[in-house]
């Protein structure tokens, strides 16, 4: 078991930062399901971790051993480094068997012939693909591929294993399965696993911890789940992690309203401490949002579309357009809002943000 | 204790920069390589054309461009070869699109059979012709003559005419092949809405499928204007006698009566300049004319087209197809192996006449036996060598992209462009003692010459197969803790192996019946297959020339069929 640390890691092609001074620490025995938009960065971190593009500055440590230093120049190549890796596109060799995929990493590291086979059964095991044990790569469905890359990584490392979003060339249910199961087998032997995905959804069902990564290739929260969505660190975790809507706020005499396409209406919610002089927006997540027939903020159901858990509404007031959710049993209960139907809605667990710039 | 200080020194030593890296080395080894077997031929070439004893001077090409006969070979040159192209694209997309998109009877034995001028040498073609047509000897011309009581042949195939009929009989399968391929790779389905959206026909052979096939019509085309523009072999033999010349064989002529001279060869450098020319400016005109993108509607995968009914023309089409192919596959070949049978030059070609004399001889002669032998090693050495160091370039050029991986390419590609007449007299330039090496008259420089002829065969073939090799998959075996070197050898090595296997017989084939290079480097005990039957000829064997062409045919019809059976089998990646 190996923690991981990145200390002030900076990347770049060209003039072109893709990482700049990036620290982060993966604790031991954890996953870590590190989040962030197509192209911030992830994959490069990855690489860097990997030692297959090497950073401009800073240091990777994987527990006590310093695989990436700038300042003593330490560079420690892939080879060496005895991570575990499951790619993208799963990497399996196509001119190997199974097993001899498996069963390369171990050759490498010149292991004894039988411990070899010992090792390599159990893997396909855990991953159950003990019985594809001779089958070409070809032969093999893209889930079964996934496993194959799975079996081999974890034969590769007994400490730290990088999965690099790999299970995004999967259906949905085959999805959630091997979510399951990299769940069970990391369990079963306490490996550190560093995911990564651009998708929340898999992130949240699989992680310990979640690391959410900006645009720019900056960290903007670590946390648990419950921290990311319940107490999002900034605005764009707030975006990210979920469906949102956001209100302009408007600040007269004393007084703040929510601007609904200039139809204001009062806000009387006690603030949290905020610079008045800026735009500022009150962010609500969909099923955050409640029918109250008292509430003064009214409007029109424009569009209701049942999707099976819930009710998923789109509520114009004046023109504004919000999204609300209601869960199947509370719609069933209180009564389905029907299209065309002016309701009340009032706002629980609002965040508030400055504007974006337009 | 020791064991750990070790280590931590070997860690230590995996710093940047210090340790030996295989990437550098393999990117230097190419340039070096590429140096030495293509840039100082060329070199040699442009010094001793434009230098005389270290000044530089026009005079040699000023002079050489005065000369009438020079000029006319020049024109010669140019005028072949459009009409080959021109003639050769025609019937390469009528018989492409008769084989891949009609009804047309026996398809899969005609499209082998059409492939066959492809892998047969066509200086046999020119021979076998030659005996057919000749002016004054021809069989053919003679039956005519005896038949409709002629007083004259009423073909002559020693004329720029017969030069255009015989090469386009060879030629034309560049952009038969090329565009069969790409037929076969079209969806149909973007026919089959022209056709739901109202257009006729012809309408849709006109605006959908012709356009789409257009790329690979003028890459069939491009291949053919430089095959042609170089081609030495068939104007050499059917030119000759008549005194009619195109640059390559005026290169050879002026070299051969100057008997190898340093003054002859710097003539020859100076007309290379002239065809290198018409070349470069052949290939600008044909950019700037079929100037078309590659679409990417066709798609690598075989669909099955839809097939146009030819209804009434069924029939005569199927009879105009045997034809040609009788035409330029069957009687040529049957004409050499007949001939070969034959005991003595002239004698009427009916049973009697026939013996296995010719045979014998030809396999008694410590000569003939040699220039197989040489021929074999030739092309094997050239072979392997390609399929590696073309591997080894595409590397670099695909997967480590140094700095100038722009210049390792077009190095690479470009001697393809040269005629194999000017390379030949830039190996001689560069290999005969002049740079402190003497290759002359030995079978090294013959096989030089081949290594920059053919690399970008090999080069090509394993780049494709590369850019299919995800950089993903050597990766994870460097991750699984092999080194650069063992990935190389565990993972991308495997995977490209059937592309190497089949650049090695890219390679092999054409060298085995290669002559435009070989006759001008050949010496007294380095004839090669080629060259061998061609002086055979020259010296009047006219049988025992046409016996050693049929073991030449022979031969090249076993390889082929041997690559087919290999390449059909292997393994995807």
């Amino acid at each position: 078991m190996a923690s991981v640390k990145f200390d002030n890691i900076s990347f770049r092609y060209g003039d072109n930062y893709i990482l700049k001074n990036f620290s982060l620490t993966v604790e031991e025995s954890q996953i870590l399901c590190l989040v962030g938009p197509s192209g911030c960065g992830k994959t490069t971190l990855v690489r860097c971790l990997l030692g297959l593009s090497k950073p401009e500055t800073g240091s990777i440590y994987v527990g006590e051993t310093c695989v990436f230093s700038a300042e003593k120049h330490i560079n420690i190549p892939a080879e060496r480094r005895k991570i575990g890796i499951v790619f993208q596109d799963y990497a399996v060799w196509p001119h190997m068997t199974v097993k001899e995929n498996v069963c390369y990493p171990m050759k490498k590291r010149h292991m004894a012939k039988a411990d070899i086979e010992k090792r390599a059964m159990h893997a396909l095991a855990q991953v159950n693909m003990t019985e594809y044990a001779n089958h070409l790569p070809s032969q093999l469905s893209g889930g079964q591929q996934q496993r194959v890359a799975i079996a081999r990584a974890l034969v590769s490392s007994d400490g730290l294993i990088v999965m690099d979003e790999p299970i995004t060339n999967l259906d949905a249910k085959l999805r959630e399965q091997m979510l399951l199961e990299i769940r069970e087998i990391q369990r079963n032997i306490g490996t550190t696993i560093l995911y990564i995905t651009h998708d929340q959804q898999s992130a949240l069902q699989l992680c310990d911890k979640m690391a959410i990564m900006e645009q720019n290739g900056s960290l903007c929260q670590l946390g648990n789940d419950e921290d990311i969505i319940l107490r999002p660190a900034n605005r764009f975790t707030f975006e990210f992690i979920g469906v949102s809507n956001f209100i302009p706020m408007l600040f007269e005499n004393g007084q703040c309203y929510l601007d609904f396409e200039g139809k204001k209406q009062i806000w009387t919610d006690t603030l949290p401490d905020m610079d008045k002089t800026k735009k500022m927006e009150v962010g609500v997540r969909p099923n955050d949002i409640v029918f109250d027939d008292d509430s003064p903020i009214r409007g029109k159901v424009h569009r209701s579309v049942f999707l099976g858990s819930e009710y998923d509404y789109f509520i114009d007031i004046n023109g504004k357009e919000l999204r609300v959710q209601q869960n199947t049993l509370d719609a069933v209960c209180l009564g389905v809002a029907k299209e065309g139907s002016e309701v009340g809605i009032k706002f629980l667990n609002p965040h508030y943000y400055e504007a974006k710039e337009a | 204790m020791i064991a750990s200080l070790k280590r931590k020194k070997r860690d230590l030593a995996a710093i940047d920069g210090r340790h030996f890296s295989l990437d550098g080395a393999m990117t230097v080894l190419s340039f070096i390589l590429l140096l030495v077997i293509v840039v100082v031929p060329i070199f040699m070439i442009v010094y001793n054309a434009f230098f005389d004893q270290g000044k530089f001077s026009l005079d040699l090409i000023c002079e050489q461009l005065s000369k009438k006969d020079n000029l006319i070979s020049m024109w010669n040159t140019i005028k072949i070869a459009v009409l080959v192209t021109i003639l050769g694209t025609i019937m390469g997309v009528f018989y492409a699109w008769l084989l891949g998109r009609s009804d047309i009877p026996c398809k899969g034995l005609m499209r082998a059979l059409f492939n066959i001028p492809y892998m047969f040498p066509p200086f046999l073609g020119a021979m076998a012709w030659d005996l057919l047509l000749n002016g004054r000897s021809g069989y053919l011309n003679k039956w005519f003559v005896d038949v409709f009581n002629l007083s004259s042949a009423p073909f002559n195939i020693n004329s720029i005419g017969g030069i255009v009929f015989v090469e386009l009989s060879y030629y034309f399968p560049f952009v038969f092949m090329q565009v069969v391929s790409a037929f076969e790779r079209m969806d149909p389905k973007l026919e089959e809405c022209a056709r739901i959206a109202g257009a006729r026909q012809g309408t849709v052979i006109r605006k959908i499928t012709l356009p789409l096939v257009t790329p690979a019509i003028s890459a069939g085309a491009l291949l053919i204007l430089i095959s042609s523009l170089a081609h030495f072999g068939v104007p050499s033999i059917l030119g000759f006698s008549q005194g009619i010349y195109t640059l390559p064989t005026k290169i050879y002529a002026v070299i051969s009566r100057s008997g190898g001279s340093f003054e002859g060869i710097r003539q020859g450098a100076a007309l290379s300049i002239m065809l290198v020319v018409v070349v470069a400016a052949a290939l600008i005109i044909q950019k700037k004319v079929l100037s078309s993108g590659s679409y990417d509607i066709i798609k690598g995968k075989s669909m099955r087209p839809t097939l146009i009914k030819l209804r009434g023309a069924r029939i005569p089409l199927f009879v105009l197809a045997v034809l040609t192919l009788v035409l330029i596959v069957i009687v040529p070949l049957a004409m050499i192996f007949l001939v070969g049978l034959v005991k003595a030059y002239g004698l009427p070609l009916i049973p009697e006449n026939f013996t296995l004399a010719n045979y014998t001889k030809v396999f008694a002669s410590s000569g003939t036996f040699n220039s197989i032998s040489n021929s074999l090693f030739v092309s094997i050495a050239a072979g392997i060598i390609c399929m590696f160091l073309g591997t080894l370039i595409a590397y670099v050029v695909q997967k480590i992209k140094p700095r100038g991986k722009g210049v390792l390419e077009v190095l690479s590609v470009l001697p393809y462009s040269i005629p194999g007449t000017v390379l030949a007299i830039g190996v001689i330039l560069a290999w005969s003692g002049k740079l402190g090496v003497n290759l002359y008259n030995t079978i090294w420089i013959i096989l030089i010459a081949y290594l920059a002829r053919y690399l970008s065969f090999s080069m090509k073939t394993s780049s494709a197969a590369l850019l299919q090799v995800h950089p993903s998959l050597e990766e994870a075996a460097r991750t699984c803790g092999a080194s650069h070197t063992e990935s190389l050898k565990d993972v991308t090595l495997p995977l490209i192996r059937p592309a190497m296997v089949s650049g090695f017989f890219l390679i092999f084939l054409p060298a085995m019946r290669e002559v435009t290079t070989s006759v001008l480097l050949y010496g007294p005990y380095t004839r090669t297959l080629g060259v061998q039957i061609y002086s055979l000829r020259d010296a009047g064997m006219m049988p025992q020339a046409a016996a050693l062409g049929s073991v030449a045919i022979v031969m090249i019809i076993v390889c082929n069929t041997i690559v087919t059976a290999i390449t059909k089998d292997r393994k995807g990646v």
